[in-house]
């Protein structure tokens, strides 16, 4: 296995949709473990057929985020690339901090010396309560 | 020792004025002291940049041929109805008119993506925008239909007119009900969730001149990134509250009612916003020089955030309920720490007015005076004062039988 202190480290958001039968079963810890990866609930749910579904944000080796992929679709978990991203339009930003309030991860803050509003993209969960909180929205979905 | 506005104007014109930010002047009369610092200094330039409702625009579009008279009619701009109850050609938009088929709040909240202020932004930033006009004919004016582009440069005049901007001062909102409320102060959630606040503190017009003893009927401007002149005191000036013994006052206070042309100014600094659940608006910017005519008007503008104070109001029910309420008076310094204590929480705060557009409205100013291109001007008359007996009153209703 590659070590992740030496390969080039990559972030990646994905989707993971998780049949009935496998919901009860420990993957995403074996999967950390197995390929030594940094991971981030952004959020899980299971729905009322009992699908379970995963947002994960992963850090880790290239090849091993990869064959981590390759390992939960062979165990029948359904992988899809967040094909979704939240933005900051910095042209139509005024930096009036409105939305740092709104952010419940702190992935929007002000900079206390500037006083300007950095998006911090990893630490955001994707829930867009930003998008009709600031008012000359500048902050975007990407799909 | 004093100054004069027009002693002023000719350093101005030499090239040879200083001319420092209200940031600036903070740090000079700490250091060498107000005499000094008023012998020293020209003028102080402030700056602001937040969501001004009160604030519009008239144009006059031109004759067509044949001719239109748009007055008694029905115009709109992209969707947008405007004012047009004048003479044939002239109209005004306001900030917060919305397209006749905007849902509004009609599931509440709604979202208000367009409206006055973004066809403000759109016009000065030279985009065209669709005129539809529906009117009678007369016999001079024969037609009943219009639907063309206009564009900025084609029309005779574009004039922003804004009968309330640059609040001196501002309440602190919060909400004490148990669920999220949607204003113009912005989203503010249940349970003191967060407490928004709008102004920019020590660099804002107003809280560097409190008593109103420079600007006044006829000042020279920056305004919305071009040229202005404030003509009259604003709506709901209210000049009478309580203050600090600086004069500082401590609550919403004085308003300017301000103009300037169109055609000069900068999308940048003129910019449409939407307040979720509440409106449509246009944000904008604010310059305004004082003249550093002698110590005292030195020391109002060395004012610091730490000794302006703005009250905590509860918008889910004293507001709207229009009930004389304070949670609590805190300082914008306390505020831009990012927290503030309100009945025993701490609570995270957040401003709708953005401090680095300010800092940037001041620097160009600054800039303006500086290189010669931007002289004073001397007020023709004098805003309202403290002791002046002008109040703001409310509506007292009046039974209709």
């Amino acid at each position: 296995m590659t070590n992740p202190a030496e390969a080039t480290l990559v972030s990646r958001k994905v989707v993971l949709h998780f049949p009935r039968q496998l919901v009860d079963q420990p993957i995403v810890c074996n999967m950390v473990k197995k390929y030594d990866l940094e991971f981030n609930i952004l959020r899980a749910n299971v729905t009322q057929n009992e699908e379970g579904l995963l947002v994960l944000g992963l850090r880790g080796a290239e090849a091993a985020v990869d064959e981590a992929m390759k390992y939960l679709s062979d165990l029948g978990v359904k992988v899809q690339a967040l094909a979704q991203d939240i933005v900051l339009n910095e042209a139509r930003c005024t930096n009036c901090g409105a939305c740092v309030v709104i952010c419940p991860t702190g992935a929007l803050a002000l900079d206390p010396a500037t006083r300007k509003v950095n998006f911090y993209n990893e630490k955001c969960i994707l829930c867009e309560l930003c998008i009709k909180a600031c008012p000359p929205r500048a902050m975007e979905v990407h799909f | 020792m004093s100054k004069s506005i027009a002693e002023i104007n000719e350093k101005i014109k030499k090239k040879k004025a200083v001319v420092v930010t209200a940031e600036e002047i903070i740090d000079i009369v700490e250091e060498k002291g107000e005499a000094t610092a008023a012998k020293e200094v020209d003028v102080v330039t402030t700056g602001t940049f937040g969501p001004m409702c009160s604030s519009g625009a008239y144009f006059n579009i031109g004759h067509s041929k044949p001719r239109i008279k748009l007055g008694g009619g029905k115009v709109l701009l992209n969707g947008v109805p405007v004012y047009a109850g004048f003479a044939a050609v002239d109209f005004f938009l306001g900030a917060t008119a919305l397209p006749d088929e905007d849902p509004r709040n009609a599931v509440h909240p709604g979202d208000f993506d367009y409206g006055g202020g973004h066809i403000i932004e759109e016009l000065v930033a030279g985009k065209d925008v669709r005129l539809t006009a529906t009117t009678y004919g007369t016999d001079c004016y024969p037609r009943n239909r219009l639907d063309t582009w206009i564009n900025i440069k084609d029309l005779n005049e574009a004039v922003l007119c804004n009968p309330r901007n640059c609040y001196q001062n501002y309440n602190v909102a919060v909400n004490l009900s148990n669920k999220t409320i949607y204003t113009y102060m912005g989203v503010l959630k249940p349970n003191l969730g967060n407490a928004n606040y709008c102004s920019a503190g020590q660099l804002s017009p107003l809280l560097n001149d409190p008593l109103y003893k420079t600007i006044g009927i006829g000042t020279r401007i920056f305004l919305g990134g071009g040229v202005g002149y404030c003509f009259w005191h604003g709506t709901q000036h209210n000049p009478g509250v309580a203050r600090t013994e600086k004069g500082l006052p401590t609550s919403g206070a004085g308003t300017l009612a301000l103009i300037g042309d169109l055609k000069g100014m900068r999308p940048e600094f003129l910019v449409g916003t939407s307040f979720y659940g509440y409106g449509a608006t246009l944000t904008v910017g604010v310059g305004i020089p004082i003249p550093i005519l002698d110590e005292e008007i030195c020391r109002y503008t060395a004012v610091k955030d730490e000794d302006i104070l703005a009250p905590i109001i509860d918008y889910s029910q004293a507001y709207p309920a229009l009930v004389s309420q304070n949670l609590g008076q805190v300082s914008y310094a306390q505020l831009k720490t990012g927290k503030v204590e309100v009945k025993g929480k701490e609570v995270p705060t957040a401003s709708l007015s953005s401090y680095p557009k300010a800092q940037e409205i001041a620097g160009i100013l600054k800039e303006w005076i500086a290189s010669g291109e931007f002289l004073l001007s001397e007020p023709v008359a004098p805003l309202p004062g403290p002791k002046s007996g002008y109040a703001f009153k409310s509506l007292v209703e009046r039974p209709i039988e």
